[in-house]
């Protein structure tokens, strides 16, 4: 069920996850809208990569309602696998199946039941020219550098086209020549493609760089979330502000 | 020329006349071995998989009785399967057809699934277990199911999975006491590989036991040789 283009794509209500008895996240309200680049930013042990695994499905949350593209699926109540299909993360570090980089990218089409077609063919040689690995189709995923193994990695969740792409600090421990160009891969996708991306990171020079809103998180909780340009420029709360001045030791 | 030489001058020319009750010996073994790996492969991977990837209730016991099947000495599980088929046994007194009965291959073919399984199934355990755990994290998030993550795990542990398999097959191609209590070494019925060769070499026929070894041998090396192909396709 698709809901109008105008409502959000994901509301987060109440949403809650506690791991051993101990809540790491607590989200009262959080609306993610179709096309934005989101970006989430905090020390670590803020409850990001937990909020990125409910947005996925991978995870329920202890307590709350979770709405997807008008549909809500509320704790315990399980999430099909059709609407986890519609969305996919990128992790901080890519772990790639030990084959060919071509198979790594068709393996999310060919467990929608993607046959080996011609279209299929095109569509993870047309994805792999958009991250610049043609020449490495045939290589051995064990071969790759870290940077190009990050690419496939976006490239395999970039060919299922998902309804949101979340990517989990997807350049940490990067080279500068492999973010940069991770950058324009994930900014090209937003504008060519409309893609909602949530992003986290803990980088806030990236997150300036990438991000329609930005949203800060400390101890489980969203302290302030707002546009990209006055999130840093302007913050409303002293912690956001800390944050952004680099003051908040983590 | 010594024993060995004419034993083995012997062997060969047994294999090369194609002497009708060495071959007949060979494809018993193999009946029951194949049979044997087939049903311990169709129930122990699936179990090392559950034992490896899942966490429930009961799970500690059922490892250490995984392992302890895998140091269970052969003739032992041939005596338990002796006495649960025995007529008076607990499985053997009872009237259903498919109960396998003492001295047919089917008794053989049980005892040595009891043997092998536990060879596939801790295996494939310590295989699936030694796969990255970000592994299933990050095939869900491409959309796989629960069927589909273990697939991918179980694909990625592959050479493991298939070291298990040959563990299993070696652990009852070779095995002698088992069949001998189950089997009875029965000429035309129940006669296989390992139990020839004790009976020929008794009886002075090395010529016989050594051709009969050489198969084993044969089988051996073939095994080596495809899970060394395997592993090496694997990390191509």
């Amino acid at each position: 069920m698709n809901s109008a283009p105008s409502e959000p794509l994901y509301q987060l209500r109440q949403v809650s996850k506690v791991y051993n008895g101990r809540q790491t996240l607590a989200v009262d309200g959080l609306e993610i809208a179709r096309g934005e680049v989101l970006a989430l930013v905090g020390p670590s042990g803020a409850g990001k990569s937990t909020l990125l695994r409910l947005l996925n499905f991978l995870e329920e949350p202890t307590a709350g309602t979770i709405r997807f593209d008008g549909q809500s699926y509320s704790a315990g109540q399980g999430v099909p696998l059709r609407a986890r299909r519609r969305v996919t993360t990128v992790f901080q570090r890519p772990v790639l199946l030990q084959r060919t980089v071509e198979a790594n990218v068709a393996y999310g089409l060919r467990l929608r039941g993607g046959r080996q077609t011609a279209d299929l063919a095109q569509r993870v040689a047309r994805t792999l020219e958009e991250v610049g690995l043609t020449a490495m189709a045939r290589a051995p995923a064990r071969t790759l550098s870290g940077g190009e193994a990050q690419r496939v990695a976006l490239a395999r969740a970039m060919v299922l086209a998902p309804d949101a792409l979340l990517l989990d600090e997807p350049t940490a421990n990067l080279d500068p020549y492999n973010v940069g160009l991770i950058e324009q891969i994930v900014q090209r996708l937003n504008r060519e493609q409309g893609a909602t991306i949530v992003l986290v990171t803990h980088n806030v020079f990236q997150a300036h760089r990438l991000a329609t809103r930005v949203a800060l998180l400390l101890e489980g909780r969203i302290v302030e979330v707002a546009g990209a340009e006055r999130f840093f420029t302007r913050p409303q709360d002293p912690r956001t502000a800390a944050f952004v001045r680099g003051d908040m030791v983590y | 020329m010594g024993e060995l030489g004419q034993g083995l001058w012997d062997a060969l020319r047994l294999l090369w006349l194609g002497d009708s009750a060495l071959y007949e010996i060979v494809g018993l073994s193999l009946r029951v071995s194949g049979i044997a790996l087939l049903i311990s492969t169709l129930i122990g991977i699936p179990a090392g998989a559950a034992l490896g990837l899942v966490r429930f209730v009961g799970r500690k016991p059922a490892v250490a009785l995984v392992y302890t099947g895998m140091a269970f000495p052969p003739v032992v599980i041939g005596l338990f399967v002796y006495i649960l088929l025995s007529r008076k046994g607990p499985l053997g007194s009872l009237p259903w057809e498919w109960i396998p009965r003492l001295f047919t291959p089917q008794a053989m073919i049980l005892a040595q699934v009891i043997i092998a399984f536990p060879l596939v199934a801790g295996f494939t355990m310590t295989a699936v277990m030694g796969v990255d755990p970000s592994l299933r994290l990050q095939v869900q998030a491409l959309g796989a199911s629960r069927w589909q993550t273990t697939l991918a795990v179980l694909e990625e542990a592959r050479t493991g999975v298939i070291a298990a398999v040959v563990a299993g097959f070696g652990g009852i191609i070779s095995e002698v006491g088992a069949v001998m209590l189950v089997g009875g070494n029965i000429e035309g019925q129940t006669r296989v590989l390992t139990t020839a060769i004790v009976l020929e070499t008794n009886k002075g026929n090395f010529g016989l036991a050594l051709a009969l070894g050489l198969f084993l041998l044969s089988f051996a090396f073939l095994t080596n040789f495809v899970i060394l192909r395997l592993q090496g396709r694997s990390f191509d």
